[in-house]
């Protein structure tokens, strides 16, 4: 027994840090879902968000400045639909995806620039000392950190709120038929440009969400921007299409790295979680093109 | 009115079938390469062929790489650095282990080992493609990241993880000055250029294009998606790979891991898209592009009198750089090297506009 508690622990830990890669990556399934725009600038989005969230609250009242950080996203949203997407609708998706990987350099510097590029504390007063699980089963306990749980909770809370929004709303149904084809959705009547708006908002106020669990977690600063490239095998590995399987290929990875650091890390060298999530999902793209969730991709000439 | 084929004549295939089919052409191709090698060593000082054009030409050349496999073949790669770095190390370890191979050579064989790392990650394309084979490439980039930082064996065993080039000899000639350094980027630019170019004309680079246009349409008309996508991806890692020798040898001299790290990637495909894909000239221009910006940037606002940060420059390059991403995708798709054909329509009627 002496041995489980240590793997346990890891085991724990990366399943709840898998959760905080899934709040990343719900963000990019959204907007992928919704319009078939693989969004390259959800990471700068989740640093712009946590930036803006940071320098206002040192002015506002906390609540006061979540909503305007909001409204800023909402704004933001606007203007990549505006003068992104719009010029662009019925491109191929390479290029969309080009243009996105623009979209976040651009953010990278823009929010640099208004907010300024320090590391800046977060505290959302959640208890910074880590809860001690089970400790009459093992020595010592087993250490869970308590913005772990609450990012999971939140985690948790937006992934049943957005199926039911994707499966029973009138809007969302219009998101998944935009999804399939542009010019076909058009055509029958659903507005592209206020689907567009709304679903770029929402992801902005996902990439809050994971900016506000990610900032109390390492500080906000710039490498926030590069958790999105955590984000992606994530993606690969849940589907493209699939909100649930954001979250369990989130959780896959997340414990999966940790335990391949804890078990192989030493015996080559350590720093394995660097590529183990990219590796782990090339294989299963090998193996299954859609992921582990995704819609069967069918083509037809 | 000067630039114009009226009365030139093709009346033989070899005419027919030249890189350049126009005299004015010509003239003009043969004018820029005596500037450049000659007219341009004549000028330029230190600093110019140091900071600018010997970091442009190997960039170049990475970037005809890469353009052969995004522009040509139409399959991205986020991971142009990490074959870069494979190129690097290769020459590295081989001038090293085995000191016997002239120079010149290990440089061909790191980047025929590039080439061979490129095929291997280049299998995932026959199944999946566009955004996922992105992923797979950045696969590669992490990997190759973590290999060369962790993995000392490529280093050497050196504590700092750095490592230095050998002096450069070739063939008994001690490139050490940077006018040297500078012919012999030029000369890697020269062949390379020349090598693109007639691939792209020749049954190969055709088989890649129709692979990029439609790869099902590609397919029905006989070509083989698997030798066209690995063939693109074997020539893009070798171009990459060598240029990734050039980097650390020529430019750098001694360098550590990071300097291939996934900034070069997207600063590669960014001259790409800027520069104009499936275009070679676009690489040149789309290279000297996104070298001389950051310059630019440091050295103007200096120059006009407003005092700016090194934080505030690097941000302002972010935003630039984004910006100009997404507007050329927009407006012109095809990018610097399209702008440049649309000049040379209109140079053909000017100053007689009917």
């Amino acid at each position: 027994m002496a041995e489980l508690g240590p793997v346990l622990e890891v085991f724990l830990g990366g399943l709840m840090s898998g959760v905080l890669y899934a709040l990343v990556a719900l963000g990019f399934v959204l907007i992928f879902k919704a319009s078939g725009v693989f969004n390259f600038a959800q990471g700068a989005m989740v640093l712009f968000a946590a930036l803006s969230l940071v320098r206002l609250s040192e002015w506002l009242p906390f609540g006061v400045a979540v909503l305007l950080t909001i409204a800023i996203m909402i704004a933001l949203a606007w203007a990549v639909e505006r003068l992104v997407l719009r010029p662009l609708v019925g491109q191929h998706g390479l290029i969309l995806f080009m243009a996105t990987i623009g979209v976040t350099f651009f953010l990278d510097g823009f929010g640099q620039t208004i907010w300024g590029s320090n590391v800046y504390q977060l505290d959302l007063g959640i208890p910074a000392s880590p809860w001690f699980l089970f400790e009459n089963l093992f020595p010592g306990g087993i250490l869970v950190s308590p913005i772990d749980v609450f990012a999971a909770v939140i985690a948790g809370t937006l992934v049943v709120a957005l199926s039911i929004f994707f499966h029973s709303t009138k809007i969302g149904r219009a998101l998944r038929a935009v999804a399939d084809d542009h010019q076909a959705a058009q055509s029958v009547g659903i507005p592209l440009n206020q689907i567009w708006l709304i679903v770029w908002s929402t992801a902005g106020i996902v990439a809050l969400v994971a900016g506000m669990a990610w900032g109390t977690k390492l500080g906000v600063q710039f490498s926030l921007s590069l958790i999105a490239l955590k984000a992606l095998p994530v993606l690969i590995l849940g589907g493209l299409t699939s909100i649930p399987g954001a979250i369990i290929g989130g959780l896959i990875i997340g414990a999966g790295e940790k335990l391949a650091e804890f078990y192989i890390g030493p015996l080559i060298g350590g720093g394995i979680e660097y590529w183990f999530a990219y590796v782990l999902a090339l294989a299963v793209l090998l193996v299954r093109p859609q992921g582990l969730f995704g819609e069967k991709i069918i083509e037809r000439v | 009115m000067i630039y114009r084929e009226t009365g030139q004549f093709r009346t033989s295939y070899a005419e027919d079938q030249a890189i350049f089919r126009l005299r004015e052409d010509r003239i003009g191709i043969i004018v820029i390469l005596a500037i450049a090698w000659v007219g341009i060593p004549l000028v330029a000082d230190e600093y110019l062929l140091r900071a600018i054009l010997i970091p442009f030409l190997i960039l170049s050349v990475a970037a005809i790489g890469l353009n052969l496999l995004l522009g040509y073949c139409g399959q991205i790669s986020l991971g142009t650095g990490a074959f870069m770095a494979v190129g690097a190390y290769a020459a590295y370890n081989l001038a090293l282990r085995l000191p016997e191979i002239p120079l010149l050579i290990d440089f061909l064989l790191a980047g025929l080992i590039a080439a061979g790392i490129g095929i291997v990650f280049g299998l995932p394309s026959l199944r999946i493609k566009g955004l996922y084979l992105a992923v797979a490439t950045l696969a590669l980039q992490f990997f190759a990241d973590w290999a060369f930082l962790r993995v000392h064996w490529f280093t050497n065993y050196t504590p700092s993880g750095s490592v230095t080039a050998p002096p450069l000899d070739i063939f008994g000639w001690l490139v050490d000055t940077p006018l040297e350094k500078y012919w012999l980027c030029l000369a890697f630019a020269c062949a390379t250029a020349l090598f693109a170019k007639n691939l792209v004309r020749s049954r190969i680079g055709r088989s890649w294009m129709a692979i990029r246009d439609m790869d099902i349409a590609a397919e029905i008309i006989g070509i083989r998606p698997m030798h066209a996508k690995l063939s693109a991806f074997a020539v893009s890692s070798f171009i990459a790979g060598l240029a990734g020798v050039l980097w650390a040898f020529v430019h750098l001299g001694s360098w550590e891991p990071l300097a291939f790290s996934i900034d070069m990637s997207f600063r590669l495909l960014f001259m790409v898209i800027i520069g104009g894909m499936g275009s070679i000239l676009g690489s040149f221009l789309g290279a000297a592009f996104i070298t001389i910006l950051p310059i630019f940037l440091n050295q103007v606002p200096a120059m006009v009198g407003i005092q700016l940060s090194t934080a505030m420059v690097s941000h302002l390059e972010f935003m630039i750089f984004g910006t100009l991403i997404v507007l050329f995708l927009i407006w012109e798709p095809h990018g610097l090297a399209r702008l440049w054909q649309i000049g040379k329509e209109k140079m053909r009627l000017w100053p007689f506009p009917y």
